[in-house]
């Protein structure tokens, strides 16, 4: 069968042509095509895991940013309560220095009237006791030998009295 | 309804054919008949397309043969070297040299040596399948080259490829990927690449080509036994010239029980046989394919030609379950095409792995 021979001129001319074809195609073409597909297919992996990191960090970046929105909630929360707990003070302070004040205007006022009530009651007394003496005299008509010896003890009564006026008066 | 349509398109052709095959009878096979031709030689146009010619028979418009010649370059023992054009030796012996009819070299150009007998001179002969094989090499070369300098001229990083290369990268890649990185270690990759995506598309353009029934195409070039003969031999060198020592250990002294090698080398042999026996499966399968493609489409266009003097209704029938199955065969022929492409790559990139495998460690 000349079908299963292979032919010696056929077999020449594909020996220099298929060793031309692969020469140039080694050579000049497929090299190139290989690389440059293989750049580009590691440039697109490359991308995709900085794409990749990207997002990670997007994410990092909105919880980083949930993180301080919630701090910064907390710490107005805090500073709030701290300037209510501050103005309590203040007032609650304001409210006790007021009140003792008024406690000391009270107790000033008081000494004082007790001060003035004191001296209207010595001077009442002499009074009293210069109008006993009077009415003393009216009622004896007669001077008393000892006037000192009198008035003494018309002092002494009139303490006594006098001793007597504020139990009975409370 | 829908199915009713489909029988009338089917069936209208059948009933219209035989009207238009008698038309055609007077024009097209008019000289045959006249030339006295009554028995039409199948076998000799189906082997006449199969095989290789040394000239290009396109056509025949009217009684003339459309054909290109081709040169013929021969060296003679006695007269050296000869260059002429196949066509001075239509009208019989040109220099001494004719076409032997018959015999061994049936169809070749042989000459008579000083005791009369037929010799056949050293031809290398640019013929059908040589210049086949240099029109496709040239239609390769230019493709793979122009993929190959818009690369060069583009940053692929910042464009998507255009044009051919948008064309050949996906197929490029496939093999790169699939083929040859799935068999060949990273190590050798540099290697053998270039090779193996040579031999692919050397043998799908080929193919291809071969389907086209016209000039340029249509030499069944992967058909012929020389062709995948040189390519098998590629990749046996490629297999062999490059191996590591664990593959000649494992050629000529495998794991296997000693019993099985020593006093008689049964495994031993049986692989060394292999290193053989794969390149050869490459070349047989590679050229029993497209020459049996090639065979059963030219039978299915002969059918028409056969059922011609069987009267116009069965003519007209049998022409179109011929074109039919012609145009089936042919798309079967370009899966064919691609598939004995990529299987003889894969084959060659599997053979060069295992001849790169790594010794087991236990």
């Amino acid at each position: 069968m000349s079908l299963l021979m292979p032919d010696s001129g056929l077999l020449f001319w594909m020996v220099i042509i298929f060793a031309v074809v692969f020469f140039v195609l080694a050579k000049w073409g497929f090299p190139v095509i290989t690389s440059m597909v293989e750049k580009r297919k590691d440039y697109i992996g490359h991308s995709l895991q900085l794409a990749k990191e990207a997002d990670e960090k997007m994410a990092g970046m909105a919880k980083e940013q949930d993180r301080m929105i919630a701090e910064a909630r907390a710490e107005q929360n805090r500073i709030l309560k701290e300037a209510a707990e501050a103005r309590n003070n203040i007032i609650r302070q304001a409210q006790d220095q007021a009140r003792d004040e008024a406690a000391k205007l009270l107790a000033e006022a008081r000494t004082q009237i007790q001060a003035e009530k004191e001296s209207a009651l010595s001077e009442i007394r002499s009074q009293v006791a210069m109008l006993s003496v009077g009415v003393a005299e009216k009622v004896i008509r007669k001077d008393l030998s000892a006037d000192k010896e009198q008035m003494s003890l018309i002092e002494k009564m009139v303490e006594e009295a006098s001793k007597l006026d504020p139990s009975r008066k409370n | 309804m829908k199915r009713l349509k489909y029988i009338i398109i089917l069936v209208l052709p059948l009933m219209l054919l035989p009207a238009m095959a008698s038309a055609d009878e007077t024009g097209g096979l008019a000289p045959e008949e006249s030339s006295g031709e009554s028995q039409l030689d199948i076998q000799g146009i189906i082997f006449g397309h199969i095989g290789d010619a040394y000239q290009w028979h396109i056509t025949r418009i009217g009684d003339k043969e459309l054909t290109i010649p081709l040169p013929v370059i021969v060296r003679s023992k006695d007269s050296g070297w000869h260059c002429f054009l196949s066509s001075k030796l239509e009208d019989g012996p040109y220099k001494g040299f004719y076409f032997a009819e018959g015999g061994k070299y049936d169809g070749k150009i042989v000459e008579k040596d000083a005791e009369g007998n037929e010799v056949r001179p050293f031809d290398i002969s640019i013929t059908k399948n040589v210049l086949g094989l240099m029109i496709n090499s040239a239609i390769l070369v230019a493709l793979i080259l122009c993929c190959s300098r818009w690369y060069r001229r583009h940053d692929a990083l910042k464009e998507a490829p255009s044009g051919v290369a948008a064309l050949l990268e996906p197929v490029i890649e496939m093999i790169d990927e699939d083929v040859i990185r799935g068999s060949v270690p990273e190590s050798q990759y540099a290697r053998f690449a270039p090779y193996l995506l040579t031999v692919f598309f050397f043998i799908l353009i080929n193919n291809l080509m071969g389907i086209i029934p016209i000039f340029p195409g249509g030499a069944n070039i992967t058909g012929n036994i020389a062709v995948t003969l040189v390519l098998a031999v590629c990749t046996f060198l490629a297999v062999n010239l490059f191996a590591n020592r664990h593959y000649w250990k494992d050629k000529f002294w495998p794991d296997v029980p000693w019993w099985l090698k020593v006093p008689v080398p049964l495994i031993p042999f049986t692989e060394v046989f292999g290193i053989f026996t794969k390149p050869f499966a490459l070349m047989i399968r590679l050229f029993a394919n497209i020459m049996a493609g090639h065979a059963v489409i030219l039978s299915f266009v002969c059918v028409i030609f056969i059922t011609a003097k069987l009267g116009p209704a069965l003519n007209g029938t049998m022409s179109v379950v011929a074109v039919f199955f012609g145009i089936f065969m042919d798309f079967l022929e370009i899966l064919v095409a691609f598939i004995q492409a990529y299987v003889f790559t894969m084959l060659s990139a599997v053979f060069i792995g295992l001849a790169h495998e790594k010794p087991e460690t236990e």
